[in-house]
């Protein structure tokens, strides 16, 4: 394949991976940035969204109708399974840091190991509403001017555009959510300060578990996203929790805007230089972009320095 | 008893029938007594402890859960026919994890805790290899059912034996001929970067030269790739055939996304079914695949003229004709690999009723009763087909098939006879101490 071709293949590629990463990373971003919460479970919520989805698509009588219908309940079956979490297990180590830390990776192991027992080993794959298949043009600068070209290999498909579209939509409604609702305002208070924004009457136990709540359906809807292009299997949300550490970490802990920089420059990355070199080197660099990012601004691209 | 039937010649012989029947006949008869009745010839009723290291977890997990289906109804049968030696078979499961630490570390168990006969059953190269070593230590007879080409190439130890499945080696060298005469003779290979891909790429690049073909591109990708999109483009355009080998959960991303890269200019597609084993071939996304071919170890789908040995190995783990399980269609085994499981038990039930064995103290003696076998035919016992072992690279060798997919199932448009898999030997296990 000639150069140009290959690069915008790797580029939509990356795309559609920093879509799904960015709808991930969002809700760890902001269960840290309100709660303070490292989320180590995240990655089972993701996981979760995409075994439910199969589950779910499957009751509804597959097709498009099944996969709408795991569209809308995937996410909420999951919310509501982290808010009982949260009132279950965080709520009672009164958020402390640490001993969060450990509770979730307790949440995670139980999710990962009631999936295997569930729903099996296997990867099984959600049939995506449509998909077509989009051969891509290129321009060639031909001896007479530019050429329309359809280089071999160069397509995307239509599914992969709406998962692009959806994530981008899904994220701008986060992100006013945040700035322009009563909801947001709560939630941003909470951030800056918890104690304060109790003395003024913000229910802060009620505003946590909505959060965890909220990024835990986030996940869900990535995973219920992704299914149809990559299979529900157990042991998912291994590799989706460490790109959205790396993520979060190079955007800036709980700034929605530098997590979404971070994870189109991640995603775009980890395309191209897995392309054109190895998807090792890509990885390699993202690590050595998280070590940078951690010595010399601590507080990621976008975050604020803590006070 | 089991001996007259592994003797007889072909599967039409009349002889052979009348032994069956008696088999199956002194079978019901022993499963009508009580337990305690059908062991009490033996000098110790204690059972015999097979230890199962089983991929129950991790990326080996479809497997190890059907290699435990098939050796769970191996032992069942074993046990309905009198156990071995007068003594129940009793298989003591351990999960590995699919990790070859942990592997190593479940048959240190076996051997100090457990206090297993024999050591069975692990399935991936990276396990088998991270494993043996300890075994051999141990001096823990280990019965792998991997296809790696490790224990023949010489690399592992005396007590590490493969005598229920064919190695890699010995599939490509059967399969070279068919995709250079048939589909193409410049081919792309995609493989797993590891051991097991590393044997396909070796080993087939080696039997395409033979075949006066050329393996123009290697492409290897992580084990724990999850998107594929990105490598197709290394594909060189005058591609005639593309060779995939890949395992792991995000297989059928593999094939989705390859379909979506070709659109409807493919070149020729031969495959193992490793990629798809436990995978429904009507899975959505599939529908790409529809007239390539496949390596099957063991016809996944019952092929006209049907022996009596597969339909009562089906009947005995649970399968329709589809190798799907009874109990629900969309639950797909990995019939191409699991007879291995079936086939190592036999093997080692007749290791040890010829070497007599009676407890760890005969180990050494088993080792050498298997290294002496030769002749397996097709029996109940052998339900893929006749083997050879060769005691010397402890190597089995079968024959093995191509498959065409058609109409989302697979049907065999090749068998390749057992002699056409042979290759010189790489190492005699016989000449090193125990």
């Amino acid at each position: 394949m000639e150069f140009g071709p290959h690069l915008m293949l790797a580029a939509l590629e990356g795309a559609v991976t920093a879509a799904v990463l960015a709808l991930m990373a969002a809700g760890l971003s902001l269960v840290f940035g309100v709660m303070r919460v490292v989320n180590v479970a995240h990655g089972e919520f993701y996981m979760l969204g995409a075994v439910l989805a199969f589950v779910v698509a499957g009751m509804a009588g597959g097709g498009a109708p099944g996969f709408v219908a795991a569209l809308v309940a995937v996410p909420l079956i999951v919310a509501a399974l982290a808010v009982a979490a949260d009132r279950a297990v965080l709520r009672r180590l009164s958020y402390d840091p640490e001993r969060t830390i450990v509770a979730t990776i307790g949440i995670l192991y139980i999710l990962q190991q009631l999936a295997l027992m569930g729903y099996g080993p296997d990867a099984r794959p959600v049939a995506p509403p449509f998909n077509h298949r989009i051969a891509l043009p290129w321009i060639d600068w031909g001896a007479g001017g530019p050429v329309l070209t359809w280089p071999w290999g160069l397509s995307i498909t239509s599914y992969k555009l709406f998962v692009i579209g959806a994530a981008a939509t899904v994220l701008a409604g986060l992100w006013l959510l945040m700035t322009r609702t009563r909801i947001g305002l709560v939630m941003r208070a909470t951030q800056l300060d918890r104690e304060t924004a109790q003395t003024f009457g913000i229910p802060v136990g009620r505003v946590y578990a909505l959060v965890f709540g909220l990024g835990a359906g986030l996940a869900a809807l990535a995973g219920v996203l992704i299914v149809p292009i990559q299979q529900a299997h157990y042991l998912m949300g291994g590799d989706a929790l460490l790109l959205s550490f790396i993520v979060v970490i190079i955007g800036g802990l709980g700034s929605l805007p530098g997590t979404l920089i971070a994870a189109v420059l991640i995603g775009l990355s980890d395309g191209i230089i897995s392309v054109f070199f190895s998807p090792t080197l890509a990885k390699i660099i993202a690590t050595l972009l998280v070590a940078l990012v951690l010595v010399f601004r601590p507080q990621g691209l976008m975050g604020k320095p803590a006070r | 008893m089991t001996k007259t039937t592994e003797t007889g010649a072909t599967p039409a012989d009349p002889a052979r029938r009348d032994a069956l029947r008696t088999l199956a006949g002194a079978g019901a008869a022993a499963a009508a007594l009580p337990l305690w009745a059908r062991y009490t010839h033996a000098q110790s009723a204690a059972p015999i402890r097979v230890g199962f290291q089983m991929h129950a977890t991790g990326i080996g997990a479809a497997y190890g859960r059907w290699y435990d289906r098939t050796t769970q109804a191996a032992a069942r049968l074993i046990n309905e026919t009198g156990g071995i030696n007068g003594r129940p078979l009793e298989i003591v499961t351990e999960d590995d994890g699919t990790d070859p630490r942990r592997g190593a570390e479940v048959v240190e168990k076996f051997a100090n805790q457990h206090r297993v006969d024999v050591a069975y059953g692990t399935l991936f190269s990276h396990v088998v290899i991270g494993s043996a070593p300890r075994a051999g230590e141990l001096k823990l007879p280990y019965f792998v059912v991997s296809e790696g080409h490790h224990v023949a190439s010489g690399m592992l130890n005396r007590w590490t034996l493969q005598p229920g499945i064919t190695d890699v080696k010995s599939q490509v060298l059967a399969m070279a001929p068919f995709v250079a005469e048939t589909l193409g003779k410049k081919v792309t290979m995609i493989f797993p970067d590891y051991a097991f891909g590393h044997d396909h790429r070796d080993f087939f690049s080696e039997a395409m030269a033979a075949q006066g073909g050329e393996v123009i591109a290697k492409i290897a990708i992580p084990p724990t790739e999850t998107s594929f999109t990105r490598y197709f483009p290394r594909i060189p355009r005058e591609t005639d055939v593309i060779y995939h080998v890949m395992v792991g959960p995000a297989v059928l991303t593999f094939v989705k996304e390859m379909g979506e890269f070709f659109g409807p200019s493919r070149p020729a597609i031969f495959g193992f079914i490793d990629s798809l084993e436990a995978v429904d071939l009507r899975s959505p996304g599939l529908e790409f695949l529809e007239g390539t071919y496949f390596w099957e170890g063991m016809p996944r789908y019952v092929q006209p003229g049907q022996t009596d040995y597969d339909r009562a190995y089906r009947a005995a783990i649970g399968l329709d004709e589809n190798g799907a399980s009874l109990a629900d269609p969309r639950d797909v085994s990995a019939y191409a690999h699991m007879f291995g499981c079936w086939e190592t038990l036999h093997v080692i039930k007749r290791g040890m009723e010829a070497a007599g064995y009676a407890g760890p103290q005969d180990r050494q003696k088993l080792v050498e009763a298997v290294e002496v076998m030769t002749e397996m035919p097709e029996s109940h016992e052998h339900p893929q087909g006749r083997k050879l072992f060769n005691g010397r690279t402890h190597q089995v060798f079968g024959q093995q098939h191509v498959s065409k997919l058609e109409n989302g199932r697979l049907d065999v448009v090749r068998t390749v006879p057992l002699e056409e898999t042979f290759y010189p030997d790489e190492v005699d296990y016989t000449a090193q101490p125990f």
